[in-house]
């Protein structure tokens, strides 16, 4: 018994040490597994490959114009829905994909971490007549190199339930001003993730002038701590924080929450629903006094695209003009196809969403990734890493 | 020339059912290379590749995992409050939940096993596996339903003074309590099965009230069941993170798993070693028990 005993404990110890060996060999191999790939743009568009896989937010890969997109192009479109812009990154880092609908906090970790390559926008025809104001923009253009095609923008909505909020608010303080948001307590509805720290910031930005804020993705330690502060205050009113569109639909539909941050996915698909909810209307230009953040939102394809031509099929069909009018009216946004105004059912849904208006832009934060470095040198900002390290703290 | 290729044909066979014949350890190891494989490179390899993880870090805007050796993941996990507070209300649920789940599933295994018609039985059991066969995401919705604001939790308790627990880790302990319910029920009444009547028999002909028969005959014989089921409910809350994500505003360790996944990979693996150990921990103590005796 006792000599079975020992020779098995002599067996663990070997696979121990068989698995400690094995580690220490994986530990080596590491460094030399450097991801590589990027660089590379395609110069011709060849016949598509019969398949695309794409990563999109809610609302934005639809039957309504990918079944005709496969009729003319025959490549069968699969689409992953991601709630948030740190899921896409992730989800691209699998490689599986061929594109993505980024927004700007994705995209420039996406260009430095290689998962996506340059597009060579010569051979997109409709990209000549996307709105200037959305080309060559810090978000889509590294170092002179465009890296993909605008799909749309808009601004993050407040919305509230006008049965239970009166009058309608015309402010973040909703939201954010402790006094006022007390009131609504537990029927607040937050965005969950880290870039929701610039929506408080932009708050700060218009309410405490005298810390200096300029841009709420660029924050040094004393803006950024206060913006934490102030989020730290909203938590005890928080009902739910969000990340999943569906899911802050059934917390309005169910009345959990009455008051809170969205996109005009929700919006209009609780509309549909019935559910009485309201949004600053189109007079005040969507926008809480403040501004508010918002998104530009680029495709761009993966590094390890295994249907490139089918991708470059999808990024001009999707700024097609009727297209692009199309998911636009859909969705809710701004077309980024100036001629997409002329093919929309709504003849002037262009002009309520400020589609042609450059400075009504100007107030719209579009989501940015926080980097260290922000423009004075100094790398004295909260970078990525601080900021989800802040959102996890802040959550508790 | 035919007869040739017929004899070389056969040899190969013959050669390897000459190579295996009297060598019973060939035999043994050819029969589980395969799985054996599978265990330690796929499985084993990958909880050492998350091992390995925990000592990188990572380069602050591509997410890309810089591998040179570092312990500043585990310094930021110990020394900062927020990730402490996390853990423990991890497992604090998870306790709850096994807890919980013990509590209801031992007299429904009970009765299964020693009351019920086979019929009952039979009934009982299809109803226990029956949530299982619908969508786990399914049933946290409809969950998120009954425990909203005008759900029919709220409808219900209402006449009678009370509400909906709302969402939080209250409905957290609840939804999960729910979940693994049938993973409790099950290995327990499998053990009960196993107790033979005549021992009850026995302890009541010898005196004993039903009381002292649970306490001293049935509980000491179906407790390593009861561990057993405790490790799947115990482990299973450990490592869930889609419940509180959908019910609740407070995170466990796998929402902050999740979210730091997509930027910070070495820092969400030095945090799934947390569940490890703290399951390493909860074998070593259900061994104690006993728990994998007589099995």
């Amino acid at each position: 018994m006792r000599r079975k005993d020992a020779h098995s404990a002599r067996t663990a110890w070997f696979v121990v040490t068989g698995l400690v060996a094995f580690m220490l060999v994986l530990a080596g191999c590491g460094s030399s597994g450097d991801s590589t790939g990027g660089g590379e743009e395609l110069q011709k568009v060849g016949k598509g490959e019969g398949a695309l896989n794409l990563i999109s937010w809610a609302g934005y890969v639809e039957p309504e114009w990918t079944k005709p997109f496969e009729a003319k192009t025959g490549c069968a479109v699969s689409d992953k829905e991601a709630g948030t812009s740190d899921e896409m990154v992730e989800l691209m880092k699998t490689g599986q994909y061929d594109g993505v609908s980024a927004s700007g906090n994705a995209t420039a970790r996406l260009v430095a971490a290689n998962l996506v390559d340059p597009v060579n926008v010569d051979l997109v025809p409709n990209y000549k007549t996307v709105f200037s104001d959305l080309k060559d923009q810090p978000y889509n253009t590294f170092d002179g190199v465009n890296y993909g095609v605008p799909h749309g923008r808009g601004a993050n909505l407040l919305m509230w339930n006008s049965d239970d909020v009166k009058p309608a608010p015309d402010s973040w303080d909703i939201m954010f001003d402790p006094k006022i948001a007390a009131k609504y307590k537990g029927k607040i509805s937050a965005y969950d993730e880290s870039s929701y720290i610039a929506d408080a910031a932009l708050y700060l930005k218009f309410h405490q002038p005298d810390l200096g804020i300029e841009s709420p993705y660029e924050l040094n330690e004393e803006q950024f701590d206060a913006a934490i502060k102030l989020l730290e205050e909203q938590r005890a009113n928080v009902g739910e924080y969000w990340s999943e569109a569906a899911k802050q639909i059934s917390a309005f539909a169910g009345g959990d929450v009455t008051v809170g941050t969205t996109w005009q996915y929700q919006y209009f698909a609780l509309k549909g629903e019935g559910v009485p909810v309201a949004a600053s209307p189109a007079s005040q230009g969507f926008l809480p006094k403040e501004g508010a953040t918002g998104w530009s939102d680029t495709w761009m394809i993966s590094s390890e695209s295994k249907h490139p031509n089918c991708m470059y099929e999808w990024m001009n069909w999707i700024i097609e003009p009727k297209v692009n009018a199309e998911v636009a009216e859909y969705f809710g946004e701004a077309p980024a196809q100036e001629l997409a105004c002329e093919e929309t059912a709504n003849k002037n849904f262009c002009s309520e969403y400020h589609a042609e208006n450059p400075a009504f832009w100007k107030r719209v934060y579009y989501w940015e990734t926080p980097l260290a470095d922000c423009g004075n040198g100094e790398e004295d900002c909260m970078d990525y890493n601080d900021w989800v390290k802040a959102w996890t703290a802040i959550k508790g | 020339m035919a007869s040739e290729a017929v004899v070389e044909r056969r040899s190969v066979g013959h050669r390897l059912a000459d190579l295996f014949h009297g060598r019973p350890r060939l035999q043994v190891g050819g029969l589980l290379a395969g799985p054996v494989g599978w265990l330690v490179i796929g499985y084993l390899g990958s909880l050492a590749l998350l091992l390995v993880a925990a000592f990188w870090s990572v380069d602050p805007l591509s997410g890309l995992t810089v591998k040179s050796f570092t312990l500043e993941n585990f310094e930021s996990l110990v020394n900062e409050p927020v990730y402490r507070s996390i853990v423990w209300r991890t497992i604090r649920t998870a306790l709850l939940v096994t807890l919980t789940d013990a509590v209801i599933a031992f007299p429904i295994a009970f009765y299964m096993a020693k009351l019920a018609s086979r019929r009952g039985k039979a009934l009982l059991v299809i109803g226990i596996l029956l949530p299982l066969w619908s969508s786990y995401l399914v049933k946290v919705y409809a969950w998120r339903t009954l425990l909203s604001a005008n759900g029919a939790v709220h409808w219900a308790l209402n006449p009678i003074g009370l509400d909906t627990p709302g969402y939080g880790t209250t409905a957290v302990w609840l939804v999960m309590s729910y979940l693994w319910l049938p993973y409790m029920i099950l290995p327990i009444y499998a053990g009960l099965e196993r107790i033979p009547d005549s021992l009850i028999s026995a302890s009541e002909d010898l005196g004993a009230r039903p009381f002292t028969t649970f306490r001293r005959v049935i509980l000491p014989l179906s407790f390593p069941a009861v561990v057993a089921g405790s490790i799947f409910t115990f482990s299973l809350t450990l490592g869930d993170y889609i419940t509180p994500r959908l019910v609740s505003n407070d995170q466990f360790i796998g929402n902050v798993i999740f979210s730091n996944i997509a930027n910070n990979q070495p820092f969400a693996a030095a945090l799934a070693l947390v569940p490890i150990v703290v399951m390493v921990a909860y074998l070593l103590v259900a061994r104690k028990l006993g728990a994998f005796e007589h099995v």
